[in-house]
């Protein structure tokens, strides 16, 4: 056995999974690949004299592998074989120096003053077409309205867009290293857990529930109550509805479509409002607090929160089904930005981008974090993989959300419960590799925490779905046109800040 | 006497007509559940940037295209008999003339919006051009329309037939006699002129002039490097274009009346025009660009099937 098959609730040691020699690494990866598994995290862990141990974590079905390789300095590329590691592999040899030799192209992933691997830094090239009718047309980094920095760079001949290249890194603020730095747990002012929020402030919950879940296996405890499981669930669902509910609000008024661009953000203000009743905060900073969560609503506030969503819930299906009724808009979205289900394996899109495409792949049902009943949600796909569809996955799943919401608010109104923990107290064993799976409303959100031998932190990564996701929106745009790209870029809606980290 | 009443209407035309788009934006917000910005928020406006200073971009067409953009709205609008009067400018021929001046004014601001070099800006005056040259067609077309029917009515001012090719004397009485015979080609025109008013003008389902993507922009995209005074006289110009379009629909119902009457219903037909254009905002999504094409093919298709009926009844 090359590589180490496990399920999410087990924390494997380090020791258990075989370190590969660079060759037989490589080719572990490629089949793993090539017999359909996605790679969720790829990076580096450091060992001496500048020389890193490559380790990968791939979901299957159900199981996650776990594949390692002996410390090198460089290793063969396998983007040309599987597209889906072509950036895990850029910002290994960024942060690392170590190289990945006949990377197609080993382009800077984030501008990082201090990144070891410096041979690119010099020129930031972009690819260019030439000709005497093509033009290059440059977006950002500095945008108009409120949005984060990134520069697109397109291709253009007329009005089709030939080539897109997106550029990011503005945001990076070196979040891993800052983690590194803090202790691996400190249960006191949670500085930890603070920072990990703000990786992406529009998913904190789940990027707090994938650093609490990892801690608390890292710890021992396999299983919380059903009563801790519920309200980190409503945190997700809430967190999840307020931004479906924007995005196709956001979806609707890139196509000119008044009504519902301004009804959704009105109601997506009403599902922040619920998460802040709940916490205290409107983007769910807080909620989630290791081996429990900050509070716990009574029989009474349930009631209250259940009258609220009900309302918001009537008002945002309203306003989403003057949208999809609409021919106009449905014309306008049907056939924008299309990618293939092929494309997107290739790719290893997750998340609402990939489900669109008909990739049947859902974290909270094939890694599902606790064994509550989910009635009658299930995994939204949809065929065409245009805006269309990406904006139908978000409207079945933004009614699942509705429905789990409630269920789960209903249980609570009913059984008050017992087990209202606090933060616990962690105590993290050495040697362990300590992976947590959260699909976020974005996609899935992976944390792999490894301790070494002394028990503190040996290597520390954060996915974002954006993270795999970017490319997708870079080749939906490919031979469409440049002006159904703010369209395209808002039914993806990724993150740069996830991005960047 | 005439031309006095004229001067008035004129004259109410340049005062009223940033008021158009104040009307247009009440109804979308009140669509969307919006309290929406005030009514006279385009005088506001104007007068703000009218009192700034401004930064210039080299090169006199980006100098010369607001100066150019707004003295041609303004031209064009005096050849139009606005509410029923008659245009003391008015010559055989003049809609030809009317219509360049609003060409030249398109012009000006497609040199300016390259002067700028910038890509975003290139882009949107390649889409003017192109669009502005299917909308033309459409144009010229409901125009012979209308000519076509007042040889058809014989009622001119002048024994001269050629005034039947004059804007003062196609958006007459005369036309409003022809609603009395039944004519149907009547019943396109108005939905030709109102195609021709939403892509002149860059509303939805054209152009979105809400948005602030600058790569889905065709005509805020061209002044986005405008500033100051010279902002002003594109949003002044911009609007004067837009009551242009309305007064040419509005003056198609306007029976020979008084002129306290007569101006009071063009007033108000303008006023709806603006409702109108405000709930196709409000209810349509925008075409995505290489639909414009066909809409702009359609409003021609139907203005030549418009003039063939007029021969053939």
């Amino acid at each position: 056995m090359n590589h180490l098959q496990f399920s999410l609730q087990q924390t494997p040691s380090l020791a258990d999974i075989p370190a590969l020699a660079a060759d037989t690494f490589h080719n572990e990866l490629v089949d793993m690949i090539k017999s359909g598994r996605l790679v969720l995290a790829y990076f580096c862990i450091p060992a001496s004299d500048g020389a890193g141990e490559l380790f990968a974590i791939l979901a299957g079905e159900n199981d996650l592998c776990a594949l390692r390789s002996e410390p090198l300095k460089e290793f063969e590329s396998t983007a040309r074989e599987c597209p889906q590691t072509q950036l895990f592999e850029r910002e290994i040899h960024e942060n690392h120096g170590i190289l990945p030799r006949n990377h197609p192209w080993l382009k800077a992933v984030r501008i990082t003053p201090d990144a070891p691997g410096k041979t690119h830094d010099a020129d930031y090239g972009f690819y260019r077409i030439q000709g005497a009718q093509t033009h290059e047309v440059g977006v950002g980094p500095i945008h108009a309205g409120i949005i984060e920095p990134g520069h697109f760079r397109f291709q253009c001949y007329g009005e089709n867009v030939l080539n897109l290249e997106i550029a990011l890194g503005y945001q990076h603020r070196g979040i891993e290293k800052m983690l590194m730095r803090l202790p691996a747990f400190d249960s006191i002012n949670q500085q930890r857990l603070r920072l990990v929020e703000c990786i992406a402030g529009d998913a904190s919950v789940a990027y707090a529930t994938a650093q609490c879940t990892v801690w608390e296996k890292m710890a021992g405890i396999t299983q919380l109550p059903p009563l801790i499981q519920r309200v980190r669930r409503i945190g997700l669902e809430l967190e999840r509805l307020a931004c479906h509910c924007g995005d196709l609000g956001a979806i609707a008024g890139d196509t000119g479509f008044l009504p519902t661009s301004s009804w959704n953000g009105r109601i997506r203000g009403d599902f922040l409002n619920l998460t802040a009743s709940l916490c205290g905060n409107r983007f769910g900073r807080g909620y989630i607090c290791p081996g429990g969560v900050s509070h716990y609503p009574g029989p009474a506030e349930c009631q209250d929160l259940l009258g609220r969503l009900a309302a918001s819930g009537r008002d945002a299906i309203g306003s989403c089904n003057a949208m999809f009724a609409s021919a106009s808009v449905r014309d306008r979205m049907a056939g924008t930005g299309a990618l293939s289900r092929q494309q997107a394996l290739e790719l290893g899109l997750v998340g609402v981008a990939a489900r669109a495409c008909g990739v049947e792949w859902d974290a909270r049902f094939q890694f599902p974090l606790s064994y509550l009943p989910s009635y009658g949600s299930r995994i939204r796909i949809a065929r065409d993989g245009d805006v269309l569809a990406r904006a139908h996955v978000r409207f079945e799943e933004l009614e699942d959300s509705l429905n789990l919401v409630k269920m789960d608010l209903q249980w609570l109104a009913e059984n008050p419960g017992e087990d209202k923990k606090g933060p616990a107290n962690i105590d993290l064993q050495p040697d362990m590799v300590g992976v947590g799976l959260v699909e976020s409303w974005r996609g899935v959100v992976c944390h792999v925490s490894i301790t070494g031998a002394d028990g503190n932190l040996a290597a520390c990564k954060f996915v974002d779905p954006s993270f795999h996701n970017w490319i997708g929106l870079a080749m939906a745009m490919r031979n469409g046109q440049i002006s159904d790209f703010p369209l395209c870029n808002k039914s993806f809606n990724l993150s740069y800040c996830g991005h960047d980290l | 006497m005439k031309e006095y009443f004229w001067l008035i209407q004129f004259l109410f035309s340049i005062v009223l007509a940033p008021l158009l788009p104040g009307i247009i934006s009440r109804v979308k917000a009140i669509f969307a559940g919006r309290h929406g910005k005030p009514l006279l928020q385009g005088y506001f406006d104007l007068w703000r940037l009218m009192r700034k200073g401004e930064i210039l971009c080299q090169g006199w067409p980006f100098v010369l295209a607001p100066a150019i953009v707004a003295a041609s709205s303004i031209l064009a609008l005096a050849f139009l008999p606005l509410g029923g009067q008659t245009s003391p400018l008015g010559f055989a021929g003049d809609f030809i003339f009317a219509a360049y001046l609003l060409g030249m004014g398109r012009f000006a601001l497609m040199l300016g919006a390259l002067a700028t070099g910038s890509a975003f800006e290139g882009m949107g005056a390649s889409r003017e051009a192109a669009f502005s040259a299917l909308a033309e067609p459409a144009l010229f077309l409901a125009f012979l329309i209308f000519s076509s029917f007042c040889i058809d009515m014989g009622h001119f001012s002048t024994a001269d037939t050629g005034s039947a090719f004059s804007l003062n004397s196609m958006l007459k009485g005369q036309l409003v006699l022809a609603w009395h015979y039944g004519k149907a080609p009547l019943f396109i025109a108005p939905i030709v002129l109102f195609i021709l008013l939403l892509a002149e003008n860059c509303r939805i389902p054209v152009d979105d002039p809400t948005t602030h993507l600058e790569l889905t922009m065709i005509h805020e995209v061209m002044i986005l490097d405008q500033s100051g005074p010279n902002l002003a006289f594109m949003q002044y110009g911009a609007s004067l274009k837009l009551w242009f379009f309305a007064s040419l629909l509005a003056s198609l119902t306007i029976p020979p009346m008084d002129f306290l009457p007569a101006t009071l219903l063009w007033l108000g037909q303008i006023a709806v025009i603006g409702v109108l254009v405000g709930l196709v905002e409000s209810l349509m999504a925008r075409l995505r660009l290489v639909r414009v094409p066909h809409l702009l093919g359609m409003a021609s298709a139907l203005a030549a099937l418009a003039l063939i009926l007029t021969q053939v009844s």
